[in-house]
């Protein structure tokens, strides 16, 4: 009934408000790179210390892991899917790497390829329940982060990774976090300043240009596109549509597992309690780049803008001494706002 | 004969510009089983609707038993005594209660009902709703355990609780196997007795000669034949439906060339009739048929979509059995299939994005894709088929359902084909652009094989060299579209050949 009403009023109008909707569009489009821009001012203005390179380091450093995560939700979401397990997942990467190389006391190459392996290795089960179990994304990946987070507590019962830990065998760990490994969290690369970007960044960066180029450039990414949107017409068109969600998965869980990688390498510990925030924030930066250059879809540059949207606002108030406990609620703000830019104001809200 | 059950005169509906229901005058006896039939399009399910009280009519009146009806909500409308019974029998059951439960809905939802639950009550009425209706079931059992004729039972049984008045089935039998229709049957020859109205709104052949009382034709938006008189005019009700204005189209019958596609003894569905069917190049064949009859399972088989039970196929002399849509494309048989908006639209793509998704390798280097080349297939698509739109890049949503069909064509002939299956192609579409259409699939059709499967009698002859018509899953009739004989043609549309399985299915 609603929707009749709003569609009737939309056509009666609509000769009107052709000029009007320029404007709207406009704001759909660029809005967000508008606001982002306003923000970046006003915290230059207001913030001091905010405008510099140090300050951009480290809000691409304090958003590099979430999206890293959140380009991997991205590829799930553009096959009409969606992946709870990426948080846990990259949780489970962090411990499995500190296991490997404090328990095992193997190289930090088999670090790295095991966390890479158990990474594809659960999106490649998470695809297959979901396209042959007919399992509902949601629950099938509910269901692996609920196993995900019991699993990687089970073989040090509970306890956190370090050096000099007691296993539950009785011997003590004697592996340490190689220097190859720390590296990938702690070395920072020269960039007109000496020890500026962080390797971090550097694997967002590529992470996201690969990404980007997949899915806007390739016939895959096209495909992927095709069977988010219409799946039954991307299957009579030729296309195989497990295979390509089954990727989906596998491509988000080894992101993942890259994000717990990388938080492994920064803790230098294999810390039971970090990453809980992980899921939420890289949805989140996901969603918000539906609302960039009114896309109105999942895309991995609007992923990673909107991930740096977060990360500028966070640094800005919290340069300006806002409290911290205050940041979730400006990330949902901020999302709610989002959203409403994507399905109220934008083409798509129409079409449903 | 008692006073009528309902009566409706010059009833009008309108949507937006469209003109639904142009002035309808129908009356509906009390013991009688009046059967509704209409092409897509034509306005059943809005008459239906109104009915029901889900929509409202714009003019006219309905009375119902002599009183003034307009139901203002379809529990308005079951109040007063009509009951309807959808066309997807799992929107007229909820499978995951018990039957006593299902049995026992509206009497849940009923004003006034109490807060607690009597459960032992509650089934013994269940009970006696269910053997009112002979319906031999355990009612504590839950109804996803039930078969589809056993829920579209309980289902009715549920519809019968209330005495209506008029009692109206949409196509009750569309997923009910033979033997299953036959209950359905046999109970409503039973709900007649009670001296009940019914309106039973179907295409299958069988059915309406099992059943009817009475038919009445209806098209665009009229009613445009009412067949009373016993022994019922069957093809007269088809041809009312159908309309006979044949427009023209001047059709030159090229040489068939070599068969292209040879299919031998197969059967569509367990039990139905094998029939063989050679395809050759150059030629455009019309496959016709009532809903129901097989085209689709036909169009199914051939694009891998399911597999025959028996029988062989070969494509250009090889054996063809396509294990999946992918490989009939590869093999270069497609399908434009028919619904385009669930199965062939692409709402996120522009024009261009819509037109290559089947062909995505042919328009990228190293899985690159190279917009020049994709930009340009639209393009020639868009001046071919007379597509009106800004520019390739337009959202396929911005389009008139004309022309995303053109779209739709438009993707498919892009590139060359063995087999060209379209199911459909002219749903929805104006005269103008399934002129154009068709025009696009004639002047192609040099080189391949083409197949266009259509339920309108009027499409079949003005795009097709030759017309085959379906019925029960099998192929009935196989004309060269050249001083057809209409009457022939309509006749075994409307299943003149079941004749002899009909009476077989009687007596089971």
């Amino acid at each position: 009934m609603q929707s009749e009403a709003s569609n009737e009023t939309l056509s009666n109008a609509g000769s009107h408000v052709k000029s009007k909707l320029t404007a709207t569009e406009f704001a759909i489009r660029y809005g967000f790179i508008a606001l982002t821009l306003g923000l970046v001012l006003f915290f230059s203005v207001f913030a001091e210390g905010f405008a510099g390179p140090y300050s951009a380091v480290f809000i691409f450093q304090s958003v590099a892991i979430t999206g890293i995560l959140a380009l991997g939700v991205t590829v799930t979401l553009v096959v009409d899917g969606f992946d709870l397990s990426i948080g846990s997942v990259a949780t489970t990467s962090l411990m499995l790497s500190s296991y490997v190389l404090v328990v095992w006391e193997m190289s930090a190459v088999m670090a790295v390829a095991a966390c890479l392996v158990m990474g594809a290795v659960v999106g490649l089960i998470n695809g297959l329940l979901i396209v042959k179990m007919r399992v509902p994304d949601l629950l099938a990946t509910l269901g692996m982060m609920f196993l995900l987070v019991g699993l990687q507590r089970i073989p040090t019962q509970g306890r956190s990774i370090a050096t000099g830990m007691t296993l539950p065998d009785g011997r003590v760990a004697e592996g340490t976090f190689s220097k190859a490994f720390l590296a990938l969290g702690r070395h920072r690369f020269d960039f007109f300043i000496d020890n500026l970007i962080p390797v971090s960044v550097i694997v967002l960066l590529v992470v996201a240009i690969v990404v980007w180029g997949f899915m806007e450039l390739t016939r895959h990414g096209r495909v992927m596109y095709a069977i988010g949107s219409n799946q039954r017409a991307a299957s009579l068109a030729g296309a195989n549509v497990n295979r390509y969600k089954i990727l989906a998965y596998m491509i988000s869980g080894v992101l993942a597992s890259v994000g717990g990688i990388l938080l492994a390498a920064r803790l230098g510990r294999g810390d039971i309690a970090s990453g809980n925030n992980l899921l939420l924030d890289s949805v989140a930066a996901a969603l918000i780049g539906f609302a960039v250059l009114g896309a109105a879809k999942p895309n991995a540059f609007g992923t990673v803008f909107g991930a740096l949207f977060i990360g500028i606002l966070l640094q800005g108030l919290t340069m300006m001494n806002a409290p911290y406990y205050t940041q979730d609620f400006v990330k949902g703000a901020v999302l709610v706002v989002a959203l409403v830019f994507t399905f109220a104001l934008s083409k798509r809200g129409g079409a449903h | 004969m008692q006073k009528e059950a309902v009566k409706l005169t010059g009833v009008t509906k309108v949507f937006g510009a469209n003109d639904v229901l142009r002035g309808i005058d129908l009356t509906l006896n009390p013991g009688e089983v009046t059967v509704l039939m209409g092409a897509n399009g034509a306005g059943k399910s809005t008459l239906v609707k109104i009915l029901c009280g889900v929509h409202a009519a714009n003019t006219g009146t309905i009375t119902l038993g002599g009183e003034l009806f307009s139901p203002s909500s379809p529990s308005d409308a079951i109040r007063a005594g009509v009951v309807t019974v959808h066309q997807s029998i799992n929107d007229g059951v909820i499978p995951d209660l018990d039957i006593a439960s299902n049995l026992m809905l509206d009497h849940l939802t009923a004003p006034g009902a109490g807060f607690f639950l009597n459960k032992r009550k509650h089934r013994a009425e269940a009970r006696k709703i269910a053997a009112a209706m002979e319906l031999n079931v355990d009612v504590s059992q839950s109804v996803s355990e039930l078969g589809l004729a056993d829920r579209q039972l309980v289902a009715i049984a549920r519809a019968m609780a209330h005495k209506p008045k008029l009692l109206i089935l949409d196509e009750p039998t569309s997923s009910l196997s033979a033997v299953e229709a036959q209950r359905l049957f046999s109970l409503l020859d039973r709900l007649r007795d009670t001296g009940a109205a019914i309106l039973y709104i179907s295409h299958r052949m069988s059915d309406i000669r099992r059943i009817a009382d009475r038919i009445v034709s209806m098209r665009d938006g009229k009613i445009s034949g009412v067949f009373e008189t016993v022994p019922l005019n069957y093809e007269g009700a088809v041809k009312a439906m159908l309309g006979h204005a044949m427009t023209d189209v001047d059709i030159q019958i090229p040489e068939a060339g070599a068969p292209v596609m040879q299919i031998s003894d197969v059967s569509l569905r367990p039990g139905s009739k094998p029939f063989s069917l050679d395809l050759h190049a150059n030629e455009v064949v019309a496959i016709t048929g009532l809903v129901g009859s097989g085209k689709t399972d036909l169009a199914g088989v051939l694009f891998g979509l399911r597999q025959p039970i028996t029988g062989r196929m070969c494509l250009l002399g090889k054996p063809y059995h396509p294990a999946s849509q992918r490989q009939a494309i590869k093999d270069g048989v497609f399908l434009c299939p028919k619904d385009r908006a669930s199965n062939a639209v692409v709402q996120d793509f522009d024009i261009t994005q819509n037109i290559t998704v089947p062909f995505l390798d042919r328009h990228s280097a190293f899985s690159f894709m190279n917009r020049g080349s994709e930009r340009a297939t639209a393009r020639s698509a868009i001046s071919d088929l007379g597509i009106v739109c800004q520019g390739d890049g337009d959202a396929i949503g911005s389009l008139s359902g004309g022309n995303q069909q053109k779209v739709m064509v438009g993707r498919w002939l892009a590139e060359a084909s063995n087999l060209l299956v379209l199911d459909e192609p002219f749903q929805g579409v104006d005269i103008k652009a399934r002129r154009d259409i068709g025009h696009k699939i004639r002047e192609t059709a040099g080189g391949r094989a083409t197949v266009v499967l259509v339920a309108e009698m009027d499409e079949a002859l003005e795009i097709s060299d030759r017309i085959i018509v379906m019925a029960d899953q099998t192929i009935v009739g196989d004309h060269r579209n050249e001083n057809i004989d209409l009457g022939a043609v309509l006749s075994q549309v409307a299943g003149q050949q079941s004749e002899t399985t009909d009476k077989t299915e009687h007596a089971i």
